[in-house]
């Protein structure tokens, strides 16, 4: 009797579970649909992208969308300023310049994060110090409320420090925001403090027990910010819309949210666009996607 | 015995002096920035939002002035009710999604989990103007692959413009909206469900519990702080749905689709009244607080 009871029930759970992963394999299929379109949409002519029947698979590719947005805009491909000298490089279409852009300003906020960030998390979790509880509510404070609600006095402050309209002022708010000191002081109290207090008994400095026991036992954690940072500052639309003014300036979703409203039907350019913007922050995901899942759990543990 | 006491105290004393001097020192490079860019602009808010306040001239003191055009501008109660549309709508619709996905993809070998999970989180990791861009392409009124299954299927008669229309644009922001929340949330569900107390679930199942009941009597009690932690970031993910507005429908047609975050911007950034848009920030981020706690409350109280 029982045993029988035991059958049907994984009998109904076997069909259940069929039947739940071809709905899910469905759902998925639609989720990636939207990638797919754009990535075969920069490669088809302007005849298939405008035809009222879909062109599912283009018939050919072509690269015209992608000649339409480098030959629109152009700029210098990099400036160094030393001094009153200018160094410019030369000058390319504004896209590859939006690109050099993004990556210097991910690459920056990643960096100056991940080391402002270990540097605070690893107190916060081993020290104990006047003052850590109220810095600790105000990291906690400040991750509850809007992000948007500092954009407007931010603007202002940028203007103040003259710093508006320069990737600098995308990426110090980011370095700012306590993402990563929070998740990294996570990761930090896991490290047994006997670790820490040996290194010291045997006489190391602060600064190495730092750089030589802590940081190496968090990294997978560093890690974890690292790539969390970066993909967040390439996707931060709404900073970057507010900061960045000046055609060579901007960066490559700005630009193409620029190119929008000048051409707002040329769908093929769009899409070349938006590959563009999109398939090197994919690519980095793909490669890291173990740490950035890590991530996105540890940063929630009792959130 | 006393003096003893005394030296002891000392030391402690100057052992914290050292370890805070230290401490310190570490954090410094991080809380330079904190409330540089953070802290300090979030204080400039609120004071902001006590003034009358434009580009190129000094700020004037008016009091609660910005808060009381707030609550008689027609406009703004109508962005708030969107925004609250956009929430009541989508908060409990990615948290039920999600956790559906996450449990039958859990269940799955590890590979198919981590493809699986992969491709919900793709359109996160986009990015949402080139979200955007391509949504904007499928809703097209000519061109859209929306109007071409609707009308090959007979769904809808005649083409549809569904970002320019009234009735649908909302919908269509909503919808953008949900294929970009539920990544995160399955990825936290995915790993709640493995770190569920597996003895007891297999303890059920012997005990002869269908998978609904051990479901929802063994796993999802374990998962509440999971659950309360993605109510709370998609309740905020929500509140500050911006690009889709301001790339598709700039809040329109008519105020239909504009949102609180979209106002901000409108006023602060296009008409350029600083003081205006910081009150509604101010507003907002009170909203948000309440709601957050809340949410707390009662994922405690359970």
């Amino acid at each position: 009797m029982k045993q029988q009871r035991l059958t049907t029930n994984t009998r109904k759970a076997g069909a259940y579970q069929i039947f739940s992963f071809v709905l899910v394999a469905v759902i998925a299929i639609l989720f990636a649909f939207p990638l797919y379109w754009i990535l075969t949409g920069a490669f088809k002519t302007g005849q298939e992208i405008n035809s009222t029947t879909p062109v599912w698979v283009p018939s050919q590719w072509v690269s015209d969308n992608f000649d339409r947005l480098m030959s629109k805009r152009s700029a210098p491909l990099f400036e160094i300023s030393l001094g009153k000298f200018l160094i410019t490089g030369p000058v390319v279409p504004a896209a590859i310049r939006w690109l050099v852009n993004t990556v210097f300003m991910s690459v920056s906020s990643m960096l100056l994060t991940c080391l402002t960030a270990a540097m605070a998390g690893y107190v916060l979790a081993k020290k104990r110090f006047w003052g850590r509880g109220l810095i600790f509510s105000l990291i906690v404070c400040a991750m509850a409320l809007p992000k948007q609600v500092i954009l407007i006095p931010l603007v202002r402050e940028m203007n103040a420090l003259n710093l508006y309209d320069s990737i600098w002022a995308v990426i110090f708010p980011i370095v700012g925001w306590p993402f990563g000191v929070f998740l990294l002081k996570q990761f930090a109290e896991g490290i047994p403090t006997e670790m820490v207090e040996a290194c010291r008994i045997d006489g190391a400095s602060e600064w190495r027990t730092f750089t030589d026991v802590m940081f190496p036992m968090i990294k997978p954690g560093v890690g974890a910010c690292a790539i969390f940072t970066f993909i967040n500052s390439w996707n931060d639309y709404f900073m970057q819309l507010i900061m960045l003014v000046s055609n060579k300036n901007l960066t490559i979703s700005l630009g193409i949210a620029t190119m929008q409203s000048e051409n707002s039907t040329d769908f093929g350019l769009l899409m070349a666009g938006s590959a563009l913007a999109s398939v090197p922050i994919i690519i980095v995901f793909l490669i890291f996607q173990k740490y950035f899942t890590k991530g996105i759990t540890m940063g929630a543990v009792k959130g | 015995m006393a003096n003893q006491k005394v030296t002891y105290n000392k030391k402690t004393r100057k052992l914290m002096i050292h370890e805070t001097v230290t401490s310190y020192l570490f954090l410094l490079p991080f809380l330079l920035f904190f409330f540089g860019f953070v802290i300090y602009p979030m204080i400039m808010c609120l004071f902001t939002s006590f003034f009358d306040s434009t580009m190129g001239r000094e700020d004037i003191f008016i009091g609660f002035q910005n808060y009381s055009e707030l609550f008689h501008d027609p406009v703004f109660w109508k962005a708030l009710w969107n925004t609250l549309i956009i929430v009541v709508v989508s908060v409990p619709v990615t948290c039920a999604f999600s956790l559906w996905v996450a449990s039958a993809i859990s269940k799955m070998p590890v590979a198919a989990t981590s493809v699986f999970r992969c491709i919900f989180y793709l359109p996160v990791v986009t990015g949402s103007v080139a979200v955007t861009m391509v949504w904007k392409w499928m809703f097209n009124n000519y061109y859209g692959i929306f109007n071409y299954i609707g009308t090959s299927t007979g769904l809808i008669e005649n083409n549809i413009n569904w970002l320019g229309n009234e009735r649908f644009a909302l919908g269509c922001i909503i919808l953008i909206l949900l294929t970009t929340s539920v990544g995160q949330p399955i990825v936290l569900y995915v790993s709640a469900l493995d770190n569920v107390d597996k003895s007891l679930v297999e303890a059920a199942e012997v005990d002869g519990a269908t998978q609904m009941q051990a479901f929802w009597k063994i796993k999802w009690p374990q998962m509440m702080p999971t659950t309360l932690y993605i109510l709370v970031i998609t309740t905020i993910n929500s509140f500050q749905c911006f690009a889709l507005i301001q790339l598709l429908t700039s809040g329109g047609p008519n105020d239909s689709t504009m949102t609180i975050m979209y106002y901000i911007y409108f006023n602060a950034f296009k008409h350029f009244r600083y003081g205006y848009g910081s009150a509604m920030g101010v507003v907002l981020a009170i909203i948000i607080a309440v709601l957050s706690a809340i949410q707390f409350k009662l994922g405690q109280e359970k």
